[in-house]
């Protein structure tokens, strides 16, 4: 007789097995699906929207509030020595400023000239915090506590930091009504189309957990036929890149090797953004433009 | 109904607590599986059904955070509970060595599956650096915190088992 047969006066029940046998072939038709569409992601980001990021935002700010207590007297005398230092910065780069500004004006005028779009200008960004992080251990990607609601969309550049020193920290690869998940540039499974801002060579930064300890990535296929670049140059996103927008910070040349191949280069770069304490970000509302197929 | 509830519970608490308080005190980066502790318990507490179904949703709910793809996470923790009910014949509430190992086996086997499709596939080779930075510091970390976490599934399960039994009583 087969066990799954109801019997008189008995609750209905579904031996282990079959229940597994079930799930497993649930799952894997799930994983095949989500290669293809994304049809469950909607649903379900909405539903954990609502049943668990509510509760992740409260500990979060809970916890960022202590944090941000115990920091504060720690750091009291430290930060009125910076302080000092970062007022006599203000004044070297006020100065640097005004004539970077007379600089600026002279771009202007010979861009419209030029009739050239102006590259860097201002993007729309939004802030958003930081309220869970990855809870495996394998890879590095983060909620943050804005979704669809707040206009943000899958591919969005997500960065951080202030002003001119604002480097890359990922992009939005999921997005419910009130929370994203950033895959970060330092995760194991991300790559990035950058470039040297000094001679406009283009390499690929890649994530790395062996070198994540050291707070690192890698880099490679860097062709620097003139060998023109240098520990500490700047890295920034390409403008071929598909997903990210053009000159963004992404960080420092560290070490350099020339590749087995005798052509390419590649090493580690130190990320311009803090990952081990980043909790506030900031996300670009502009797309990159993609080429309809 | 009341069993349902509270596992439901139980299972949000765990990755609530595995999100963001853990990661804030997380030692050098690494912290510890509690999904895995509270899949493998009820595995071994409640026997192979049960460990399986919460075993789905505790992959679930990670799959859809921050997985790649949906039912990855799903599938091998599923199994985990499933394995563990296994050894629901042989557990005694007293005794906390099989517990122990238990889960410690499973973490073990679920830091070894995670590294064999998400970077051996990928052709990163380096084992022994992938053992010793992540899969071992895990699996000590969730020990020392399946030494606090256990005992507080088992008082669970104990005090919703004799809730059930009144019940059971109260109808018979």
């Amino acid at each position: 007789m087969s066990p799954i047969v109801k019997q008189k006066g008995e609750r209905f029940s579904l031996p282990g097995k079959y229940l597994l046998f079930i799930l497993t072939v649930l799952c894997t038709v799930m994983m095949l699906m989500t290669f293809s569409t994304d049809i469950f992601n909607r649903p379900l980001n909405t539903v954990m929207g609502y049943l668990v990021v509510p509760f992740q935002r409260g500990i979060s700010s809970v916890g960022g509030w202590l944090s941000t207590r115990s920091e504060e007297l720690a750091q009291i005398r430290a930060l009125l020595e910076e302080n000092e230092a970062l007022k006599e910065q203000v004044n070297e780069l006020t100065l640097e400023n005004t004539r970077l500004q007379q600089d600026r004006y002279e771009l202007n005028t010979l861009r419209e000239l030029y009739k050239l779009d102006g590259q860097y200008e201002e993007y729309e960004k939004v802030g958003a915090r930081i309220i869970a992080r990855d809870s495996g251990n394998w890879y590095h990607t983060f909620t943050i506590d804005k979704g669809t609601e707040d206009g943000l969309e899958v591919d969005m550049n997500v960065i951080a930091g202030s002003g001119s020193e604002g480097g890359l920290v990922g992009r939005i690869v999921s997005v419910g009504p009130n929370w994203a998940k950033v895959v970060s540039i330092i995760s194991d499974n991300s790559n990035v189309s950058g470039q040297m801002l000094a001679t406009g060579d283009k390499l690929i930064v890649s994530g790395d957990l062996e070198l994540m300890q050291d707070g690192k990535i890698r880099f490679s296929q860097l062709l620097d036929s003139a060998g023109a670049v240098v520990t500490g140059d700047k890295i920034v996103t390409s403008d071929i890149s598909d997903k990210y927008l053009p000159g963004i910070l992404i960080g420092y040349i560290g070490e350099m090797n020339l590749d087995s191949n005798k052509l390419t280069k590649s090493g580690t770069v130190t990320p311009a953004v803090d990952f081990e304490h980043l909790d506030e970000v900031l996300v670009i509302l502009t797309l990159k433009q993609s080429v309809e197929e | 109904m009341r069993r349902k509830l509270v596992t439901a519970i139980l299972i949000l608490f765990c990755f609530l607590l595995q999100s963001t308080v853990f990661q804030g005190i997380a030692f050098n980066g690494i912290s510890p599986n509690l999904l895995i502790v509270l899949t493998a318990a009820c595995g071994f507490m409640r026997g192979e059904k049960e460990g399986l179904v919460i075993g789905f949703f505790c992959g679930l709910i990670c799959d859809i955070f921050y997985g790649d793809v949906i039912g990855f996470y799903a599938l091998i923790t599923m199994y985990i509970g499933y394995l563990n009910g296994k050894f629901s014949g042989v557990f005694y509430p007293e005794d906390i060595k099989l517990p122990m190992g238990l889960i410690i086996v499973s973490d073990l086997s679920y830091g070894m599956i995670c590294y064999i499709f998400l970077f051996l596939l990928r052709g990163k080779l380096n084992f022994p650096f992938y053992f010793l930075h992540i899969i071992l510091p895990e699996m000590v970390y969730t020990t020392v915190i399946t030494l606090f976490l256990y005992p507080l599934i088992l008082w669970i399960d104990t005090r919703l088992e004799k809730a059930e039994k009144r019940g059971a009583q109260k109808l018979g």
